[in-house]
C-alpha cells in the first residue's frame, strides 16, 4: 500500500499516517515545515513503515500542487491512497473580526484543497483508480452561527466531494468525505470540549476501516454519525432556540 | 477526569484552576510551572500551584525516534503513550519492561512516577529500565541525563514526581516476549493469611498480583483473588495478534448515591465469583490482563462528582503480614472500605531517590471522597507509620507533610538537596510538591 498525507505532521493526518506506517505501508508526508516533515518521517519509520518520503508544499501555493503530488508519485512509485487534512480553523466570531484571516482561511479550506483535489483527482483516475480521501467537518452539516465561515467552506467542499464520487467511482476513484466531530488536536486547543469529544487516533481507525469498505462519507469518532442524523433532521427553530 | 473549563484535574477527580498549554513541550515547558502528561496521577501531582497555574501538557509530543532492534533500546518523546507503544511494538515481539494498571499513561509520567507493575518482584521499577533521559532543566537548559552521567539527577527524577525538571525525551529497553499473549492462572482464595501465603509462593511466576475483597468480614476476612501469569510460549499463543479491548464508557458522573457499602458489597461479591470454579488458567489476551480498568473508559465517573483518591502503602517484610493483616482490619472498622484493594509483594529498592516500592507487601485501595476522608487517610499513615511503610505519592491527594516527612526521613533530605541545588528559584513546581516536599519560602 501507497499513501500519501496531506497535512500528516500533526493531529488527525498524523494519526492516520502512523496506522498505515504500522501496518507496513509506505507513506509521503506533505506539509509545509520541512524540519517538521523529516521529524514525523522519523516517526512513521521507527512504527514500521515499508518507506517514508517527504515533500514540501505550502496548500496555499496553488500553482506548485502538481509538481508536489507528480515528486511524491515519483517517491512512492505510484499512490494508492492520497489524504488530505490540511486545513486551518477558527470560530465565527474571530473570523468576523478579521477579515484578512477570514479570506486566508476561506481561501485554504474551499479553494486551495478544490484545487488540490483536482490535481490529485486528474493523477490518480490515470493510474487507474485510486482512493481520495479529504477531511471536511460535522461543521458542513449545519448552518451554526460560532462556525458559520468554516462550515461553509467545509459545507461546500463535502458537496464537491460528493459529486467527485458520484461522477469518478465507475472509473475506479472512489473519494471519501471525512467529517470528524469534535477532537483534540492542537487545531481545537484551548475550545471548550461539548460531550463526545474524540481523538484523532479514534478517527484515523475509522478512516482505515472507511478506506477499506469505500464508504463514501464516514462521520468519526462513529457517535458523531448518530448525533449528526439527529442535527440534521432538527428544524431550525429548534436550533435557534437551543443556541446551536 | 475531565475538568470544568479553566480548571485542571487529577484521575480522582479533584480540581484546581489551572490551563495546560499544548503544543511543542520545549516552547510550553519554558513557561509552565510543570509537564504533565495524562493525568492519570490520582490527586495533586500533576496540578500547578495557585500563583503560577499554568502546566504544559506533554500529549501529542509523541514521535518514537529511534528503535535498535539489537538492544531493544527505544527513544521516544515524552509524551509516548503506552497505549500506542503496546499497539506498535507488542505485535513485533516486544513491551514494556513494566507495566502500571492503565496503559493510558505517557513515559514521562511512567519514569516520573517510577511505576511498578505486576513484574515488580523480578523487574523492579521502570526505572530499572530508562537508559536515558532528555532533559529540560529549570535553568532552561537542555541535557541528557543518565546513570553514567548524571548519576544523582537521574536517580533524583526516578520517582520525582517531574520535580527536578521537564522531560523531553525517554530512552527505554524494552522486553522482547515470546508471544504477545498472556497464560494466566487465578485462584480463589479464602483468606487472607492464604492469600499472602500464595502471593509469597507464587514469585518463580514473572507477574503477580492479588485483589482483595475489604468488605468480607469474619472467617472470610481476607478473601480474594490470586493472580499469576507469564507471556504465552508460542505454542500456547493463537496465531492472531490480540486486539485492543475497548468496551463502554462512563458518560458522565453518576451520582454518589449510587455508591454504598450495598453496591460496593455486591461488586465484590460478583468479583469474587466471576470465576464458578475455584481455579482457572489458560490464554487471556494482555490487554484484559494488565489494564482490566481501561476497558471502561472514564470508570473514575462511577464515584460521582465527589471523586475519589487512593491510598497505597507498602510495609516493608520486617513488618510481616501482621502489617497488612491489621490495616485491613483497621480499614473495616473505620469504614474505609470500597471497591477493589490491590495487593502486590514487592521486589528490591529502585535507584530512584523517592521510587515507591521496597521489599515487601504493597497494598492500594480506593476511597470515595466523603466528609471525613481527610481523618480517614491521617489514620491509615499513622499505621503506615507504625509499621514503617510509605506511601505512594503518584496515588496521593491528602497525606500531611509531617507524616510524608517522617515516613521519608531516611530519604527525603537528599532529594531537598538535589532540587536546591538544580532549581533555587523553584521554577518547576506542583501542588503536590508544594504539599509535601518543599513549599515556597521553606
Amino acid at each position: 500500500m501507497r499513501v500519501l498525507v496531506v497535512g500528516g505532521t500533526r493531529g488527525m493526518g498524523r494519526a492516520v499516517a502512523r496506522r498505515y506506517a504500522e501496518r507496513g505501508a509506505s507513506v509521503a508526508l506533505v506539509g509545509r515545515d520541512a524540519d517538521a516533515l523529516l521529524r514525523a518521517a522519523q516517526d512513521l519509520d521507527v512504527r514500521g513503515a515499508a518507506e517514508v518520503a517527504t515533500v514540501v508544499l505550502d496548500l496555499n501555493d496553488v500553482d506548485a500542487h502538481g509538481r508536489a503530488l507528480d515528486e511524491a508519485w515519483v517517491k512512492l512509485g505510484g499512490v494508492d491512497v492520497l489524504v488530505v487534512t490540511a486545513a486551518s480553523f477558527g470560530t465565527q466570531a474571530e473570523l468576523e473580526a478579521d477579515r484578512a484571516r477570514m479570506l486566508a482561511l476561506l481561501q485554504l479550506d474551499f479553494v486551495a484543497t478544490i484545487a488540490l483535489c483536482e490535481e490529485a483527482r486528474v493523477r490518480l483516475l490515470a493510474a487507474g483508480g485510486g482512493t481520495l480521501v479529504v477531511f471536511s467537518s460535522v461543521a458542513g452539516d449545519r448552518g451554526r452561527k460560532t462556525v458559520g465561515l468554516y462550515g461553509a467552506a467545509k459545507a461546500g467542499l463535502g458537496h464537491y466531494l460528493e459529486a467527485l464520487d458520484a461522477g469518478y467511482r465507475s472509473a475506479g476513484l472512489v473519494t471519501i468525505d471525512v467529517r470528524p466531530g469534535f477532537i483534540h488536536t492542537d487545531m481545537t486547543a484551548g475550545l471548550p470540549a461539548p460531550p463526545f469529544a474524540g481523538l484523532p487516533d479514534e478517527v484515523a481507525a475509522r478512516v482505515l476501516d472507511a478506506v477499506e469498505r469505500r464508504q463514501p462519507r464516514v462521520y468519526a469518532p462513529g457517535i458523531w454519525a448518530l448525533v449528526m442524523l439527529v442535527i440534521r433532521w432538527l428544524p431550525r427553530f429548534v436550533l435557534r432556540r437551543v443556541g446551536f | 477526569m475531565n475538568a470544568p473549563a479553566g480548571r485542571l484535574a487529577g484521575w480522582g477527580g479533584v480540581s484546581v484552576v489551572g490551563t495546560e498549554r499544548r503544543g511543542p513541550l520545549r516552547r510550553t515547558a519554558a513557561a509552565a510551572s510543570l509537564t504533565r502528561g495524562l493525568g492519570r496521577s490520582y490527586g495533586d501531582a500533576s496540578l500547578p500551584p495557585a500563583d503560577h497555574p499554568v502546566a504544559a501538557g506533554s500529549v501529542g509530543n509523541d514521535a518514537m525516534l529511534a528503535f535498535d532492534e539489537a538492544s531493544g533500546v527505544l527513544r521516544a518523546e515524552a509524551g509516548l503513550t503506552l497505549d500506542d507503544l503496546t499497539r506498535v511494538f507488542l505485535p513485533r515481539g516486544w513491551f514494556s519492561p513494566v507495566a502500571p494498571g492503565t496503559r493510558y499513561v505517557t513515559l514521562g509520567g511512567m519514569v516520573a512516577s517510577d511505576i511498578h507493575g505486576k513484574n515488580h518482584h523480578v523487574a523492579g521499577t521502570i526505572g530499572r529500565h530508562v537508559e536515558s533521559l532528555r532533559m529540560l532543566l529549570p535553568s532552561g537548559e537542555e541535557r541528557e541525563v543518565s546513570r553514567s552521567t548524571e548519576p544523582r539527577l537521574f536517580a533524583a527524577t526516578l520517582g520525582g514526581m517531574g520535580l527536578t525538571g521537564h522531560i523531553l525525551e525517554v530512552a527505554l529497553k524494552l522486553e522482547p516476549v515470546e508471544s504477545p499473549w498472556i497464560w494466566r492462572e487465578e485462584h480463589q482464595v479464602p483468606d487472607l493469611d492464604a492469600l499472602l501465603d500464595g502471593l509469597e509462593r507464587s514469585t518463580a511466576w514473572p507477574q503477580t498480583v492479588a485483589w482483595i475483597d475489604t468488605l468480607a468480614t469474619g472467617r472470610h476476612f481476607g478473601r480474594g483473588v490470586l493472580m499469576r501469569g507469564r507471556w504465552a510460549r508460542r505454542d500456547e499463543a493463537p496465531l492472531l495478534a490480540p486486539q485492543p479491548i475497548v468496551g463502554p464508557s462512563v458518560p458522565f458522573e453518576l451520582p454518589g448515591f449510587l455508591l454504598n457499602n450495598l453496591t460496593m458489597r455486591a461488586f465484590n461479591e460478583l468479583y469474587y465469583r466471576k470465576q464458578i470454579v475455584p481455579m482457572r488458567a489458560g490464554v487471556v489476551n494482555p490487554y484484559g490482563w494488565f489494564w482490566p480498568l481501561d476497558a471502561i473508559q472514564h470508570w473514575s465517573r462511577a464515584y460521582g462528582r465527589a471523586g475519589f483518591t487512593q491510598h497505597q502503602a507498602v510495609f516493608p517484610r520486617a513488618a510481616g503480614r501482621q502489617a497488612v493483616r491489621t490495616f485491613c482490619e483497621k480499614l473495616v472498622a473505620w469504614g474505609g472500605t470500597g471497591f477493589l484493594a490491590v495487593v502486590k509483594d514487592c521486589g528490591e529498592e529502585g535507584e530512584g531517590m523517592l521510587s515507591f516500592p521496597e521489599p515487601g507487601t504493597s497494598l492500594a485501595l480506593d476511597l470515595p471522597i466523603r466528609p471525613g476522608i481527610q481523618e480517614l487517610i491521617d489514620r491509615l499513615n499513622r499505621l503506615v507509620l507504625d509499621f514503617g511503610g510509605r506511601i505512594y505519592l503518584t496515588k496521593d491527594a491528602y497525606t500531611r507533610r509531617d507524616d510524608f516527612e517522617r515516613m521519608e526521613a531516611r530519604r527525603l533530605d537528599a532529594f531537598r538537596a538535589l532540587r536546591q541545588e538544580i532549581d533555587p528559584d523553584r521554577r518547576v513546581r506542583t501542588r503536590l510538591g508544594d504539599r509535601l516536599i518543599d513549599p515556597v519560602g521553606a
